[in-house]
């Protein structure tokens, strides 16, 4: 069955390099320097990054980090927290526009 | 549950496991054959140097029965070192200068002979070992007083622990087991193992709860250390991150939860150079519990004896043995994937 997600094409994130090769470096550069341990620690990165990819919905990136916090020894507990986290922001910035809606019909009002 | 041997599973034939592994490698995955990726490492033939590490596996009798074991060990398994293999063992060490006697298992303390042999050993003033699975400590009042006993003899503890919580750690070894190796832990810890400046190491090996790779183990250590100090109480000097090899029943699991592709395409994939030139059978001589000699525990278990005239500790000849290069095979990717991995961690 064809998708427009393919699970192989994850290990091919490499390849964008084909179309070009000076951005695409440059990318992967960063990105490695990102992820390195740092202030923060490449464990806490790598939750961090779990929360962000389940918020950009990114299937490659979920594939990846939850593999990624497995190695690094994140509990499955710890893993769950911190999609709530991307819940709870996703959730938080719906509803914080709830006063926008409250200002609005007040305005609105009688 | 039984072991793979006691339930008759074709993976109780080691030339099914070997068949399988060297079709995944090369006809499924198309990958390179393990010698192919160490002849282009130019470390093919893979030369062995002085040995180090006498490990000897007293049995593959165990209390536990892992999802993961390479040994297929349970309680089910009867078959045990006799005193005699013990003795043939001491003669061999004493022919060599090697200061570290590795003991293994399955369980190693279940074995009858094993403070005679622990004893014997100490007496040829080398330094011993045990892989102790810390649950056998609680498992019967006989095994209590393990902790003062390997106090005694000065034995470094090196202990399974594949997490710092329940779940994990008895989805893989079994229900009970967590609590089983706290309890443990802090008997050893009370008669001083894991302490600062007792000299009694008690070391923990971390090996990942499924088909995936460990991570740093530095970074495991730190997190390992804070949880088991701060939630139990538990001190404890190193941890080991060891990759699980894709042999026995973790083999099983592979093939059984639909894995094994992925997993043995990261372990080529992951292949290091650096973790292949230090690869623990390269210093090792290993001996199963019937007295033949391996390059290593996994070999043992893949009964691929050592490329050597030599094969038995009763015709022992470290001269002979050490003209020998280790014998590879596609399980061998699981020890040089990322930083590496032997029965003291990382290698790279």
């Amino acid at each position: 069955m064809q998708t427009y997600y393919n699970p192989e094409d994850l290990k091919k994130f490499g390849n964008i390099s084909e179309f070009q090769k000076e951005l695409a470096d440059k990318f992967f550069s960063y990105y490695s320097s990102v992820f390195a341990e740092g202030a923060l620690t490449a464990r806490e990165k790598s939750l961090i990054a779990l929360a962000v990819s389940h918020t950009v919905q990114c299937p490659y990136c979920i594939d990846a980090y939850t593999s990624d916090t497995l190695e690094k020894g994140c509990s499955e507990a710890e893993m769950m927290e911190a999609v709530h986290v991307a819940a709870a922001i996703r959730g938080g910035a719906s509803l914080v526009h709830g006063v926008q809606m409250m200002n609005k019909a007040k305005e609105l009002s009688m | 549950m039984k072991s793979l041997k006691a339930s008759g599973h074709q993976l109780a034939n080691v030339d099914v496991q070997l068949q399988s592994l060297q079709s995944e490698v090369a006809d499924t995955l198309q990958l390179p054959l393990f010698h192919q990726k160490l002849q282009a490492a130019g470390l093919f033939p893979l030369s062995i140097v002085e040995p180090s590490v006498f490990q000897v596996n007293l049995g593959k009798m165990c209390n536990q029965v892992c999802r993961h074991c390479h040994v297929d060990a349970g309680p089910d398994r009867k078959e045990i070192m006799t005193r005699e293999t013990m003795q043939a063992c001491l003669n061999a060490l004493a022919q060599t200068d090697i200061q570290t006697v590795d003991l293994t298992g399955g369980a190693p303390e279940m074995n009858p002979d094993f403070r005679w042999f622990v004893e014997e050993v100490r007496k040829l003033g080398r330094k011993v070992m045990v892989r102790c699975n810390l649950t056998i400590i609680v498992a019967n009042p006989k095994y209590h007083d393990l902790p003062e006993f390997f106090r005694l003899h000065e034995v470094e503890v090196v202990s399974s622990l594949p997490f710092y919580n329940a779940d994990k750690t008895d989805r893989q070894r079994g229900k009970g087991v967590f609590e089983d190796s706290v309890r443990a832990l802090r008997m050893l810890n009370a008669v001083g193992y894991g302490q600062p400046d007792s000299g009694l190491l008690l070391n923990l090996v971390y090996n990942p709860n499924g088909a995936f790779l460990p991570g740093s183990q530095e970074s495991l250590k730190r997190q390992f250390k804070r949880v088991l100090q701060d939630e139990f109480s538990i001190q404890f000097n190193d941890l080991y991150a060891i990759t699980n090899v894709p042999i026995s029943r973790f083999l099983d699991y592979l093939i059984s939860s639909g894995n094994y592709d992925g997993y043995m395409e990261k372990l080529v994939n992951a292949f290091n150079p650096v973790a292949a030139a230090g690869v623990m059978c390269r210093n090792t001589l290993s001996i199963s519990w019937d007295g033949f000699i391996y390059d290593c525990d996994f070999n043992q278990m893949l009964d691929l004896k050592v490329a050597s005239p030599v094969q038995h500790v009763n015709n022992f000849d470290l001269n002979a043995l050490n003209q020998r290069s280790v014998v590879i095979n596609q399980h061998c990717y699981g020890c040089t994937a990322g930083a590496g991995s032997s029965c003291g961690g990382t290698t790279a």
